[in-house]
């Protein structure tokens, strides 16, 4: 079935005060934005608590499979709603609109997205379809009361499709909304949406983002909240390839599809993580060129205007990951560290991953940085005054050393 | 300065070679089943690649088929060699360090119900004839071998195991992976036994997506693929005439001034062992008297992938392993591992592979990136 109009909800958005104009504003963008993936020919507009698009091309054009799928990677969104317009008239007028919706519903029960949603019950005889009306009266100028359309029109359906459809007011397989408005909007299906605040109502952060699982998932949640992404990637030549950083941009891409635009600074951190390894005891390497990473996730952040750092880390994951090994990560930075996975199970993580799409990408075998100099036994209950000291053993030279790796960092502007 | 040393990956298509492949993409591009004369056209260069290789063989022009590449050649001669004979017998015999467009096809058949034996091989990649002459049995109806061994340049005694096989049952087939030795030995199928031998276009300077495949004319061969009904029902699809008339010039030149090419690339391999053999901690695998183009070299204490993106740092080209392999988790290869190296030795082994106009220059080259990279390397290994 071919929609011409999409009727978009949105959540918590609405309940903002005063700053809910400008959440708007934001979702409206991040809609067009969106669909600017597929084409020009959307006309997208703000109407009493919803947001409307319309599509301006004909069947050929557009694909509702792909109209759908880009919303639902709008933060903000939390139901997509593919609906028919008709004029606002009386409910007799309204009737025969609403009858043939459903009977073209019935054609569409064959389809594979409809079956997937409502399962065997609605194969092969209608008997048993159960439904229910409701009705907004947004337009309060409407002179009939939403009950009494409400009941008109489950007379109507009755009538209309006698012995193949029944009312259920309380568990109906089948919602049948209509909305009246400047025009009457009427739909059934609701898709879901990603949920969350639309991009740009809250700030942006630093992403620490490695070629792993866990790192993008990280990203993409902390974005949900309406933050905007900049990244940066420590790689480390020849010990990690050209590969493991292609890797690590196509991940920036695929999450980049709902967090928008992403600032990708590559750093080159070869040099750094020699001197540690050279320098300061195995078994704390990690936690060591952790902080320094840190550092200059931060730097660049600053730079950048982030206000937070977000990691990926998820606690007692690895040794690194400790509450003993984040408070000494956490000490070089003064900006808040987002966390979003800090109680997640891998599975957890392994699940939303698949959900947005950067698990395959995820699990390509590149060796990143972290894994080249793993001691076999690192600490695990690091002592922050040990690793300060032992920090100390880099003092001579260090600072050039962060100069160069922050001076020769490459940036790559990466766009879904 | 640059060093490609990566030649068993891939090699550089000559001037030639270019030339042709442009003029039948640009003025001939025909159809050579077509009947007009665009079509005649174009069959001309395919008939005459045809002729060029036939002649490098000393076999017939109709024993030749065109194939998009050494994988194909080496599936059809499996699989195809494998189908028609199923009567006859169901037992295949090959050897423990096949390239994977061997080993994967008789994987496949073995899931159909065939028998396969894996001949193993010595420290230095070579079966025994004796354990090959032990397996022999009523059952088999297939032999295969690699002439050179992608990964170490090992060369199997494939006259031997001709003679042998034949002397066993005329009827067997032998079928020979020919595709690091074609334009570096001079192989006579007729001589040598062979029913069936594959070759790669891209290895000897030819277009990527060309290859071939000699089919004895009394072998019993299935085709794989079916349609129109081109090369004589054996391989149906439009020929890819560029790829053929690549394929045929690169041919042809391989073995022009063939002693000069050889002695050349024999001559890189001689003074890059003995540079290696000067670095302490150097493990040269091959040897000296085996495939002209490729020297495989273990470098103790620095995994080899990190090698090669180091040396990739100066524009020195080599490869880890067996480039096809390389990019799987952990980089074992099948080779290294039956030849009995130790895990440590196999993870920093690098293969360096020259082509006929590989330099002196390159190759000195090289070895002072080696020497200079090597300590700083090894320093900062995993402990």
């Amino acid at each position: 079935m071919f929609y011409k109009t999409y009727l978009i909800k949105y959540g918590e958005i609405g309940v903002k005060g005063k700053n809910r104009a400008s959440f708007e504003e934001a979702l409206v963008s991040q809609v067009r934005a969106a669909l600017s993936r597929i084409g020009e020919h959307f006309h997208v507009w703000k109407e009493q608590g919803r947001i409307i698009v319309d599509v301006l091309g004909d069947e050929k054009e557009t694909d509702a499979d792909e109209i759908i799928r880009e919303l639902q990677t709008v933060f903000g969104i939390v139901g997509i709603c593919p609906v028919v317009k008709a004029p606002l008239g009386t409910p007799e007028e309204i009737a025969p609109h609403v009858v043939s919706f459903l009977s073209e519903l019935y054609h569409l029960k064959m389809d594979e997205r409809w079956r997937e949603k409502h399962g065997e019950q609605l194969d092969g005889s209608a008997e048993g379809l159960s439904f229910k009306v409701h009705c907004r009266r947004a337009n309060k100028q409407y002179p009939v009361a939403s009950m009494d359309v409400n009941a008109y029109l489950g007379e109507k359906i009755l009538d209309a499709f006698p012995g193949q459809i029944r009312v259920d007011v309380h568990d109906p397989k089948v919602m049948v909304y209509v909305e009246l408005r400047d025009e009457v909007y009427i739909y059934s299906q609701v898709l879901p949406g990603p949920g969350g605040m639309p991009l740009g109502t809250n700030g942006s952060a630093m992403l620490c983002l490695s070629g792993g699982i866990d790192s993008p998932v990280a990203g993409w949640m902390i974005s949900k909240r309406g933050v905007t992404l900049d990244a940066t990637y420590f790689h480390a030549p020849p010990y990690t390839s050209e590969r493991a950083k292609q890797k690590v941009v196509d991940l920036a891409r695929i999450i980049s599809r709902y967090t928008g635009p992403i600032r990708l600074h590559v750093v080159n951190f070869t040099d750094i993580q020699l001197a540690i390894y050279e320098k300061c005891p195995h078994d704390e390497l990690t936690i060591i060129m952790r902080r320094y990473m840190m550092r200059i996730a931060e730097h660049f952040a600053k730079e950048d205007g982030c206000q937070a750092l977000i990691t990926g880390e998820s606690l007692g994951q690895v040794a690194s990951q400790t509450m003993q090994s984040l408070v000494c990560t956490d000490d070089v930075c003064s900006m808040p560290v987002f966390r979003p996975l800090i109680g997640f199970d891998k599975q957890d993580i392994i699940d939303l991953s698949l959900k947005i799409g950067t698990y395959e990408t995820s699990i390509e075998p590149y060796e990143d940085c972290c894994t080249i100099f793993v001691a076999k036994h690192p600490v695990t209950k690091p002592r922050l005054d040990v690793i300060k000291r032992s920090e100390m053993k880099l003092a001579d030279g260090i600072g050039e050393l962060m100069k160069k790796a922050l001076e020769t960092a490459e940036v790559i502007e990466v766009k879904a | 300065m640059e060093a490609y040393l990566d030649n068993s990956a891939t090699t550089r298509v000559s001037e030639a070679v270019k030339d042709i492949i442009v003029q039948t993409m640009m003025v001939d591009y025909g159809n050579p089943s077509s009947r007009h004369q665009k079509g005649v056209d174009a069959e001309r260069y395919v008939r005459q690649a045809r002729e060029r290789i036939a002649a490098t063989l000393k076999v017939k022009d109709r024993e030749i088929y065109f194939t998009s590449g050494g994988t194909e050649s080496n599936n059809w001669a499996l699989i195809g060699g494998a189908l028609a004979n199923r009567r006859a017998g169901k037992h295949i015999i090959t050897t423990a360090v096949e390239h994977a467009a061997v080993l994967q096809p008789l994987s496949f058949l073995k899931d159909m119900g065939f028998r396969i034996t894996y001949l193993p091989v010595d420290e230095h990649g070579h079966i025994s004839l004796d354990d090959l002459k032990a397996q022999l049995d009523q059952d088999t109806i297939l032999v295969s071998t690699m002439y050179v061994n992608n990964e170490i340049g090992a060369v199997e005694p494939v006259s031997e195991i001709g003679e042998l096989v034949k002397a066993y049952n005329e009827q067997i087939l032998f079928h020979v992976d020919a595709i690091q030795a074609y334009g570096k030995y001079r192989i006579f199928p007729e001589k040598l036994h062979i029913d069936m031998l594959s070759v790669s276009g891209h290895k000897i300077h030819g277009p990527k997506g060309s290859g071939f495949l000699y089919i004895h004319e009394k072998a019993k061969v299935r085709p794989l693929i079916y349609g129109g009904g081109q090369q004589r029902g054996m391989r149906s699809g439009t020929e890819n005439v560029p790829g053929c008339a690549g394929l045929g010039v690169a041919a042809m030149e391989a073995y022009t001034d063939f002693d000069r090419k050889v002695d050349s690339m024999r001559a890189c391999k001689k003074r890059l062992m003995e540079g290696l053999s000067k670095v302490e901690g150097a493990h040269i695998i091959s040897l000296e008297e085996e495939a002209p183009q490729i020297v495989s070299c273990s470098i103790e204490g620095v995994r080899s992938e990190v090698f090669l993106h180091a040396l990739e740092e100066k524009g020195v080209y080599v490869s880890s392993g067996s480039a096809c392999s390389s990019n799987k988790k952990t980089p074992v290869s099948t080779v290294l591992q039956e030849i009995h190296l130790s895990p440590q030795m196999q993870d920093s082994t690098l293969r360096f592979s020259f082509c006929d106009t590989t330099s002196f220059e390159e190759i000195d080259y090289a070895l002072s990136c080696i020497r200079e990279l090597y300590p700083v390397l090894k320093q900062y290994m995993r402990r």
